[in-house]
């Protein structure tokens, strides 16, 4: 079962188009920064969509808030604990599979 | 109600921007684009010879004018020939905006001929980037890409447009306003008047200038800010022109080929104020031992800046421009007498090594000699190389917007259509472009563009048929194992550029070099002077790469 210590959730409020996706992951790409775990829905109209990614808190996790908020897709990222999230539910899920 | 085609709104929208030069080539699927761009009285197309050439021709002219500037490729090849140029954009922060043409809408996603997914493709070298799905959406994408490219830390920002998408027609009640720059965020004043503070309290502070202060047009407040305070400054190789040259209280370049009292100078302080810098390996060497006693100020209008490589620093978000200001009207006058002779005495004692300075043949005194013979008005590009260092050491640069290289990206290649389009914005100046055979082989066709548009451009080449710096790395740090950096064949760059339409001289033959040089530099139009240089001399001091900036390899005594 993977481990939620020491991980965050990044959440990100997107623009909802083809190539947002391809700049959030390539951005966490191109600075070896693993993402470990991922969710996206689209909001209300379907104009934006919520990005939930799970992620290591390690140092290197302000400058990738940062290169995340300069995302022109990227409308705001938010920090979030872990525990409680949905990653949470999805854990217990695929452990009990 | 106004109705035109994508192609033709495109080129309105362009021409609402103040756009009036256009590097690029057309092909199959941006011809809908040039169709309405033939069609068009105010801007010109300059037809390039390689797509690269073309995006360092709109770098050129956004590199010397502050404002975006444009360039077009079709799709495939096309759009993938503009990819190093515009990474290039991306790391020294220059506004272009990149216009390609793309298959169909209907065909894209299915290996169509010349289809590449260059959206996908300029995602990590772009600021941002736009696949445009119908006509109507240009109305905002193309302000937007101009306001995104020049605002805050400014950047590349590429436009891929479906064929079917430029032929599309489209009505709307009325034109959208052309994009502008945001203007920056109010700056911390608390934080500024610490910043003031701490420079009052300083006793040995030194001024770190970068490109960001070329960006926000801070050159003159920068050196009106040490005057009033005595500060040193030094400059990154994209800040050469914050502080001219000359300036008593200009330390030159700091880094990897800075003079030894400069990094020596940056050893010693006890306050660094860092304006519109990265803190670039390439400036600070082993960033442990960079500044080892300083305190440190960082002012940048990039947020992911601060903070990015060191982490102890008094961070300030903000335009350069803005800040310096602040700090002008907050800090002291003040003399500094103690520091301002320690300096003069490192000065003194670990001078700036530019031997031969003399000899229009030597390398760097063909830089000296070239800079005399052109003026100070004269706009500068480098490729990348022995020549562009040592043209970073030894031009005395004047102001902001003088010295165009490339800086973050190094790119062989640079500086021959670089000098194009900065020719090209700039028809009363004349554009001097230091070169080495390497680099200049790299983008020669452009010779071709620059003939038939008669541009005032001299091209002064060092020719060591080698690639001068790889072999300097592999003397000191191979064991003098050298591979692969020599060419095997000499070339004849004065019949070549005599090929291509370009008057040239090879000062190798010559009965009096400096008045040759003279002669040619003085002339109009493009020319291409070639001084052999000796491939064996290197450029120093120079610092190990991953090394200490105090650990500087010397080479020869002045003379």
């Amino acid at each position: 079962m993977i481990s939620l210590e020491n991980r965050v959730v990044l959440e990100l409020n997107v623009n909802n188009h083809p190539g947002v996706m391809s700049h959030v992951c390539g951005l966490f790409a191109r600075r070896a920064f693993n993402v470990e775990a991922i969710l996206v829905l689209p909001l209300g109209g379907g104009e934006t969509s919520r990005i939930q990614l799970l992620v290591n808190a390690d140092q290197r996790l302000d400058q990738m808030v940062k290169q995340a908020e300069k995302l022109r897709d990227v409308h705001e990222v938010q920090v979030k604990e872990a525990a409680g999230s949905s990653f949470e539910r999805m854990v217990q899920e695929y452990s009990a599979a | 109600m106004p109705s035109m085609t994508g192609a033709e709104l495109l080129i309105r929208l362009l021409e609402r921007q103040e756009i009036t030069t256009v590097a690029g080539i057309p092909g199959g699927t941006n011809l809908p684009i040039y169709d309405a761009l033939g069609r068009s009285s105010r801007i010109r197309h300059v037809l390039a010879r390689h797509e690269q050439g073309a995006a360092f021709m709109a770098q050129g002219m956004a590199r010397s004018t502050g404002k975006p500037a444009v360039c077009m490729a079709t799709s495939g090849p096309g759009a993938t020939n503009l990819l190093t140029a515009i990474a290039d954009a991306k790391l020294d922060s220059v506004p272009i905006v990149c216009i390609t043409g793309q298959v169909p809408l209907g065909l894209v996603g299915t290996d169509a001929f010349q289809e590449m997914d260059i959206y996908g493709m300029s995602i990590p070298v772009t600021k941002h980037n736009y696949l445009v799905r119908s006509a109507r959406e240009l109305l905002h994408v193309i302000p937007e890409a101009f306001r995104i490219a020049a605002s805050g830390r400014p950047g590349p920002v590429l436009v891929d447009i479906p064929k079917d998408i430029q032929c599309q027609s489209v009505t709307f009640d009325m034109l959208p306003a052309p994009g502008t720059p945001e203007t920056s965020p109010d700056p911390d004043i608390d934080q500024l008047n610490r910043a003031a503070e701490m420079i009052s309290r300083s006793r040995k502070p030194i001024l770190y200038l970068g490109g960001g202060v070329t960006q926000s047009g801070a050159s003159e407040t920068a050196t009106r800010l040490a005057e009033k305070n005595t500060l040193p400054s030094v400059m990154t190789l994209m800040g050469l022109g914050a502080m001219p040259h000359s300036h008593p209280l200009s330390l030159g370049m700091l880094g990897m080929h800075a003079a030894k009292h400069t990094n020596l100078a940056l050893q010693e302080c006890d306050l660094l104020i860092a304006a519109g810098v990265r803190f670039d390996d390439r400036a600070t060497g082993r960033l442990e031992e960079f500044c080892p006693d300083a305190d440190i100020i960082h002012i940048d209008i990039d947020p992911s800046e601060l903070g990015k490589l060191k982490t102890d620093c008094v961070g300030i978000v903000c335009d350069v421009k803005t800040a310096l200001e602040h700090l002008l009207a907050n800090v002291q006058d003040k003399q500094r007498g103690e520091w301002v002779d320690r300096i003069a005495t490192l000065k003194r004692d670990f001078p700036a090594l530019l031997p031969k300075t003399a000899s229009p043949l030597s390398p760097y005194g063909l830089v000296r000699h070239a800079a005399e013979y052109v003026g100070p008005d004269a706009i500068v590009t480098t490729d990348v190389g022995q020549h562009q260092m040592r043209a970073a050491q030894a031009y005395p640069v004047t102001r902001a917007r003088q010295f165009l290289t490339s800086g973050g990206l190094g790119t062989m290649g640079f500086g021959l259509p670089a000098a194009i389009g900065a020719a090209l914005a700039h028809p009363d100046r004349s554009v001097i472009c230091f070169t080495g055979d390497g680099s200049l082989l790299m983008n020669i066709q452009e010779l071709a563009t620059a003939a038939e548009h008669n541009l005032n451009i001299k091209i002064v080449l060092a020719d060591n048929r080698a690639l001068g710096l790889v072999q300097q790395q592999q003397e000191l740090f191979y064991e003098n194992r050298k591979f692969a950096s020599s060419y095997g064949n000499a070339l004849d760059f004065t019949t070549i550029a005599k090929g291509f339409g370009i008057a040239s001289a090879d000062l190798a033959n010559s009965e009096d070099p400096a008045s040759d040089l003279r002669d040619i530099l003085g002339s109009n139009g493009p020319a291409l002077i070639r001084i052999p240089v000796n491939a064996a001399e290197n450029v120093y001091p120079m610092v190990p790469p991953g090394a200490a900036n105090t650990t500087m390899i010397e080479g020869a005594a002045n003379d």
